[in-house]
């Protein structure tokens, strides 16, 4: 193969002020951390409510949410990510139309969208496993709780869910790794996040190896960051004598 | 006077019916010890007396207090009655002391203060209050169960339920735990027992209730029960020959 690999290509000036291609890299993972935290964030919210409602005896609330589980994991993200962008705008009150087409920055209006799609994308799969963190634990917790007089808000608040989110620390780190990778889709509707930045600067400068590598390396250290801060996170919050803590 | 009373309680699990017709009481004071073969409905049947679990017929009335009432405040009155499980139970992310005083607090409402110094009174009382800061994973399996006992204690029951209290436990540890429960048997607490351990019968009950598939066949006293062994059921003597045999 022959190519000239260029690493000084990230310090060359773009053309606009003193601006060079780093700075787009820079940008572009201030928009992909922007998108993933706050869609983490409201995910962890609902897949939390959601995770609770299957467990519950109520037959309504755990089939809503059953529901909502199926329909947001059987269709892709990326069809999801085109239906809240381009369809459901369509179906906003007047008055939200407008707001959201033409007064907002093109930019916010895909930031919305992108965040909307992935924290309800993520909450269906945070739901599934706060539901498994429950289920795992033995049925005596739930009737020791209901025994000592709690109520059963009580009783998830105080027993089953401190429990289940232990149990779930895990699981619940490579959703939110997955979180960040999957919020790449919003370059396919114009958000200028890693992603984005990284096929624009390929497309400039005609560096795409260059471009991509760099990407490759922000994505991977970023991941790491966040796993070694999850099982920081798992370490502190261990209890003595308990799944594999210290005696 | 009638501390647990359960009248004509049936319960079915879809067609297979697991309590048939249940009727017996639990005086103030009076200490009653169920026993029986496994799946006989021992287990079902302390727990349908807090309402852990529902039941299709009859009624129990718990202090006054019909069980079975939709209108009932069931975490209030379970919060009046001690249940200790056969698998102890303790909520393990949370410290002895921890464990002893959350429902006090939140269920009582109890200041901090006041829960403490009750929960590490009973603590004592078992024989663990060294222990006060540990957690549950840290402890035995008989020092655990002394800490559930003493964790149902601090709510100041009026009666106590007890699950299998030893069937878990390692051969060593159980006479901790029955000590606790004799003493409190002298007491005067008023204890509903499943258990299997015929000495502790034989020490403190006041009456024996021996179950098979479902139904109470033996409801009686306990003199009558060990002494009388010709009166009892064909069931019950199998069963207790077998038991008593070793």
């Amino acid at each position: 193969m022959n190519y000239n690999w260029d690493w000084n290509v990230f310090f060359k000036s773009t053309g606009i002020g003193s601006e060079i291609y780093l700075d787009w890299f820079v940008s572009g993972l201030g928009w992909t951390i922007a998108v993933a935290l706050v869609a983490w964030i409201v995910a962890l919210g609902v897949g939390s409510v959601l995770g609770v409602m299957r467990t519950l005896p109520n037959k309504l609330l755990s089939g809503v949410a059953t529901a909502y589980v199926e329909l947001f994991r059987n269709v892709p993200l990326l069809v999801q990510l085109f239906i809240w962008y381009f369809m459901v705008p369509d179906y906003l009150p007047e008055s939200a139309q407008v707001w959201f087409k033409q007064e907002l920055n093109p930019a916010t209006s895909a930031y919305i969208s992108v965040v909307v799609c992935l924290a309800l994308f993520t909450a269906a799969r945070v739901c599934e496993q706060v539901r498994t963190g429950i289920q795992a634990l033995p049925k005596g917790q739930s009737a020791a709780a209901l025994a000592v007089g709690f109520t059963l808000p009580q009783m998830y608040r105080h027993v089953l869910l401190p429990q289940a989110f232990r149990i779930i620390i895990p699981p619940l780190t490579s959703e939110f790794l997955n979180i960040f990778k999957n919020s790449s889709v919003a370059s396919l509707i114009g958000l200028m996040e890693l992603l984005a930045q990284t096929k624009q600067t390929a497309e400039f400068t005609a560096n795409m190896f260059e471009a991509f590598t760099l990407a490759t390396l922000i994505y991977f250290v970023l991941n790491m960051s966040l796993m070694t801060f999850m099982s920081w996170v798992e370490k502190k919050v261990r209890i003595p004598g308990m799944m594999g803590g210290a005696k | 006077m009638s501390m647990i009373s359960i009248k004509n309680v049936s319960k079915w699990y879809g067609d297979f019916q697991v309590l048939t017709d249940c009727t017996t009481d639990v005086k103030k004071g009076e200490v009653v010890v169920v026993c029986g073969p496994s799946g006989s409905g021992k287990s079902t049947l302390i727990k349908t007396v807090n309402a852990l679990e529902p039941f299709q017929k009859g009624d129990i009335i718990v202090d006054g207090t019909s069980v079975g009432d939709a209108k009932t405040d069931l975490p209030k009155l379970r919060s009046r009655v001690g249940m200790v499980f056969q698998h102890f139970e303790l909520f393990p992310h949370l410290s002895i002391t921890e464990n002893l005083t959350i429902a006090q607090e939140r269920v009582l409402g109890r200041s901090k203060d006041e829960a403490m110094q009750k929960g590490l009174h009973y603590l004592d009382r078992v024989g663990l209050k060294a222990h006060a800061h540990k957690f549950p994973g840290q402890l035995s399996g008989g020092q655990q169960q002394r800490v559930a006992i003493a964790r149902a204690l601090a709510m100041d029951p009026i009666a106590m339920l007890f699950d299998e209290p030893t069937s878990a436990l390692d051969p060593e540890m159980v006479n901790e735990v029955l000590d606790v429960m004799v003493e409190l048997a002298q007491e005067g607490m008023t204890m509903m027992c499943v258990t299997h351990e015929m000495g502790f019968a034989r020490k403190v009950a006041n009456r024996v209730i021996f179950m098979d598939r479902g139904s109470i066949v033996e409801d009686c006293a306990k003199e009558e029960f060990f002494g009388n062994i010709e009166a009892r059921s064909e069931r019950a003597r199998q069963f207790l020959s077998k038991i008593l045999q070793h």
